[in-house]
């Protein structure tokens, strides 16, 4: 085939196999930045229109227009462009670039909201074909229980996928490039005659009519492309059209879904392989090799979803995730490394700093050594990267796998996820205490429990058995509420492009998350070496603590503390595992909040670490903020503590450090911030944001946003902008620990 | 004392600009020198801290050899680390049998038998020079300059291996002289590396939290323009 020309032969040829072609084909890189060439004039004036239409939508309140009378879908729309005569990769959601759709799938009621929140109206029309049509949302709360409702009112589980698109679903958008479409269509209808030949059961039938629709859709996606011009049946020619193969997939389902993360996978070193061909063909130059990938990156950049305000409270920054991992290692010892790897960081450069996409370095000892300088590097000069461990999750999931939104591993196309939100371990204790009763409202949410004598102290090992009961009961209304959930999402807003991108057999895990660890950890640290006394409102309700003592924190490597930590996280997925999931999911747990710490605290009384009511928890498995006080590393040795066995879906851990505290010259800091990465990570910790920046910049930043429009920082799992974080959001970042030393 | 026991102040995990590579900061608790600009005054008292055995802070660091790579280690600061000398000593032969590489910042305020012995056992010093006149260092430091030469001719003898460090103070440490001065002072010492440090103001709460009153209110930490003259200064002695 022409499209393969040059390509080592192998099964990938036979079947779809994107990790065969890649191991057979790719050329890892040991050198350093030197190559890399810098931005064309092309792609400054691109860039610049970009960051033109940027601000005016930051000035615009958020959006630059939202078009109510159309549905978002792979074919509602006509092209859009940028800038047509000089973009090389083309497509937009919609006909004009930042514009809006809406995609009422997940919930109408949300679609609206979204609307009128910036000030504008959901048409009649979509109002009109929508009351013919159940979504999501509908499905999902004709089941809610009682109980189900009253948990996720109180907030003791928040941030449920249900009333919007669940996500962190990664097709393997690489495939389109690979193969051309027509002969995934061909595959997907011969797994659909295998499938027919099988006991037809609950699961047969439905995975057949879910195939059905994914061919439905994999031919809807050739149209799409066909719409710019551009036919997509047959396999990408050259590096330009591999590009533009695999961003017309994603494009395809970011049109179809508006899911919290849809993230991108790990392109880079499969694009390398078409981009070396061209260079060693001479149609290629590098100055060409990076304005492509820079004009990838610049159509990931303008990936825009229509949400609600109550949305962007939870994910603050008007997140996508469109995640790409970046790097490793491969299980023949080779490096994944690649000159693309570089090429993807240095758009950073090219096109300045920016949250998206949220490029995740995947770190190992035995990564090329400039490699990792360079990553350290760009750490220090943008903040806009984050790291995780690709010695863990290699050995649990090979070396073709894929970070979904922050943390969340799985094996490209191979593997999906059925997304949950967070349940609040901090309020679960506060529950404990009051016999079930939630501290805010005073309703009765969970079971009615024994409640503890005033004017006593709280003795650990009663507070602990009592702690056990409620964690029981929250984890199996927790697996249930998910199960609703994801039938719901299966049967009313099924990722029909996204599933066409998976094996038809596909692995499912559920993730389920915990927020308020730290929290949690500490108040029960504090009721075992300190005196706790819990103090009453006139409701019957505990208010606050009395706290005589000192106590061990989470955060300065104590173990007396951090190994309460550990066992919170085997608690929580003991219980989790006791239950049956949908499609018989597995079970994995993630210490992950996102921005939502903040909601989260505003959401759980006073705790009896000190923490008061409506204070903001410590993002992910953070430490809380003033608690560390020996300095960074012994925060990250308690953080290291947690299992990843028991976290398969990710422990998240956000650093942020002054410039002159990692060292007085940038070469002293790249070296010692890889040092820093290889001594956390080789304690089997498993992620890392990083940033290197001064609180006064913040500060600033704050007073003067106009300043500071591309000032980019890491947060729980993602980057936003600074400027584009609420005031109380902002507030809480500055809260955080800045590790300093004088 | 026996070195077994010494008392510490505090312990900073990420230490990377006191000593090379990343390293574990032991702050011992006491220090004899009142400098008039002291960042951490809180560790001035000797019986301040928590007693600790070496074998407890061996334990410590060995949580943090994960990040010293090939080039970090433990630091022994203070207070006045040497005015616990058994203990340094004690530390630091430990923990070179252990691989993990050793340095003691000291401003030259003690010298004895056992402070001897303390800069054999470590593997650097970081020597923090506050002045190189006799009477401005006591005016700054409050205690005599005797031990400062006697600390730094040791190190010139066995050439230890040394930092050697200067804060530079308005009116006291900034002038091209000073930094002449300076640079012949440590003549024909094994110095790996010399630095100027502004003076900063990031240690005055330290004082107002004790109620203390900080002697050097008004003084103003050195611009960048000085730093760079100072600097020049530095190097170009140092090539010739």
């Amino acid at each position: 085939m022409e499209q393969w020309r040059g390509f080592t032969p192998g099964a990938w040829q036979e079947t779809i196999d994107v990790r065969d072609f890649i191991q057979k084909n790719y050329t890892p890189y040991e050198g350093d930045g030197a190559f890399l060439a810098e931005a064309t004039e092309r792609t400054r004036r691109l860039n610049e229109k970009y960051e033109r239409l940027r601000m005016l939508e930051q000035e615009w309140g958020g959006v630059v227009d939202v078009d109510t009378n159309t549905v978002s879908s792979l074919l509602n729309y006509g092209p859009g462009y940028l800038d047509k005569a000089n973009e090389i990769i083309v497509g937009f959601q919609t006909n004009r670039p930042l514009k809006r759709g809406v995609n009422p799938f997940g919930g109408i009621r949300m679609a609206e909201q979204a609307c009128q929140a910036y000030g504008y109206e959901l048409s009649d029309r979509v109002k009109e074909q929508f009351s013919y049509r159940t979504t999501h949302n509908d499905g999902v709360f004709r089941v809610y229980s009682d109980e189900m409702r009253a948990a996720r009112h109180c907030g003791i589980i928040t941030g449920l996928p249900d009333s919007y698109g669940r996500g962190r679903i990664i097709g393997d958008y690489r495939r389109v490039a690979l193969y051309g479409v027509d002969r995934l269509i061909a595959e997907k209808q011969a797994d659909k005659r295998a499938i027919g030949m099988r006991d037809m059961d609950d699961e047969n039938i439905r995975l057949s009519e879910e195939v059905f629709r994914q061919i439905d859709f994999l031919d809807k996606l050739k149209q799409m492309a066909q719409l710019y011009g551009m036919d997509i049946s047959g396999p990408a020619g050259n590096a330009r059209e591999a590009i533009q193969w695999v961003y017309f997939a994603y494009l395809a389902a970011i049109k179809e879904q508006n899911g919290a993360a849809e993230s991108l996978g790990r392109v880079g070193t499969f694009l390398d392989i078409y981009l070396s061909r061209d260079l060693a063909e001479g149609t290629l130059t590098e100055e060409g090799a990076q304005e492509l990938i820079d004009d990838f990156v610049l159509k990931l950049r303008m990936t825009r979803q229509l949400r609600t305000p109550a949305y962007n409270e939870l994910f603050a920054g008007d997140p996508n995730w469109v995640t790409e991992s970046v790097g490793g290692m491969g299980e023949d010892g080779r490096t994944l490394v690649t000159k693309t790897s570089y090429r993807m960081l240095h758009t950073l450069y090219t096109l300045g700093t920016a949250p998206e996409p949220n490029l995740t370095v995947l770190w190992s000892p035995h990564l090329p050594q400039p490699w990792r300088e360079y990553c350290a590097k760009v750490s220090i000069e943008t903040d806009s990267i984050q790291y995780e461990n690709d010695e863990l999750m290699r050995a649990r999931f090979g070396d073709d796998y894929a970070i979904a939104c922050c943390v969340s591993a799985a094996r490209v196309g191979k593997q999906m996820q059925f997304f949950g939100a967070r349940c609040n371990a901090a309020k679960t204790l506060l529950m404990a205490l009051n016999g079930g009763r939630d501290e805010i409202s005073g309703a009765q949410v969970g079971p009615k429990g024994k409640t503890f004598p005033a004017g006593e102290p709280l003795l650990y090992d009663e507070v602990v058995a009592a702690y056990r009961t409620y964690v029981e009961w929250l984890c199996r209304l927790y697996v249930n509420t998910m199960n609703v959930i994801h039938y719901m999402h299966d049967k009313y807003a099924y990722e029909k492009i996204q599933m066409a991108l998976h094996d038809t057999d596909v692995g499912r895990f559920m993730s389920f998350g915990m927020a308020g660890l730290s929290v949690a950890a500490d108040s029960l640290s504090a009721i075992r070496y300190a005196k706790v006394t819990p103090i009453y409102d006139e409701r019957g309700i505990i208010s606050d603590f009395d706290v005589v003592g000192d106590f061990p924190k989470y955060g300065n490597d104590d173990d007396r503390v951090d190994s309460i930590a550990v066992w919170l996280c085997d608690l929580f997925m003991s219980e989790l595992r006791k239950h049956k999931t949908y499609r018989n999911a597995e079970h994995t747990l993630s210490i992950l909040t996102i921005t939502s710490n903040v909601v989260y605290g505003k959401k759980t009384g006073s705790t009896p670490d000190g923490r008061k009511a409506g204070e903001p928890f410590a993002p992910g498995a953070n430490p809380m903020h003033g608690r560390e006080k020996c300095g960074a590393l012994a925060s990250l040795n308690s953080v290291a503590k947690l299992d990843y066995n028991t976290c398969r879906d990710g422990i998240s851990n956000t650093f942020t450090v002054t410039p002159s505290t990692l060292g007085r010259t940038l070469p002293e800091q790249q070296a010692n911030l890889v040092g820093i990465l290889d001594g956390y990570f080789a304690q089997d910790a498993h992620h890392l944001n990083v940033n290197v920046l001064e609180r006064a910049t913040l500060l600033d930043a704050m007073e003067h946003p106009a300043k500071y429009p591309n000032l980019t920082i890491r947060v729980s799992g993602y980057a936003v902008h600074f400027t584009s974080l609420s005031r109380a959001q902002q507030q809480e970042v500055l809260s955080r620990a800045f590790h300093t030393a004088i | 004392m026996n070195g077994d026991v010494g008392r510490v102040h505090s312990v900073e995990t990420l230490g990377a600009v006191d000593g090379p590579g990343l390293r574990t900061v032991l702050f011992l608790a006491g220090c004899p020198l009142r400098c008039l600009y002291c960042h951490n005054p809180d560790t001035h008292d000797f019986a301040g801290g928590d007693a600790m055995t070496a074998e407890q802070v061996l334990a410590r660091v060995m949580r943090y050899r994960p990040y010293y790579g090939k080039t970090g280690g433990v630091t022994f600061s203070g207070g006045e680390p040497l005015c616990q000398p058994a203990f340094v000593a004690t530390l630091a032969r430990h923990m070179r049998e252990a691989g993990i590489h050793t340095a003691v910042d000291t401003s030259g305020g003690v010298w004895n038998e056992a402070v001897r012995d303390a800069v054999d056992a470590v593997d650097l010093v970081i020597l923090d020079v506050k002045h190189t006149d006799p009477a401005r260092f006591r005016a700054l430091t409050g205690v005599p300059m005797d031990n400062l030469h006697a600390i730094l001719a040791y190190c010139k003898e066995i050439q230890k291996p040394l930092w050697v460090r200067q804060v530079i103070l308005p009116g006291w440490t900034d002038t091209v002289e000073e930094i002449h001065t300076l640079r012949r002072l440590v003549r024909g010492a094994n110095v790996e590396r010399m630095e100027l440090l502004p003076y900063h103001t990031l240690g005055v709460h330290k004082w107002e939290a004790l109620g203390l009153p900080y002697p050097l209110v008004g003084v103003t930490p050195p611009s960048q323009a000085t730093m760079d003259a100072l600097n020049a200064v530095l190097y170009e002695e140092k090539s010739g």
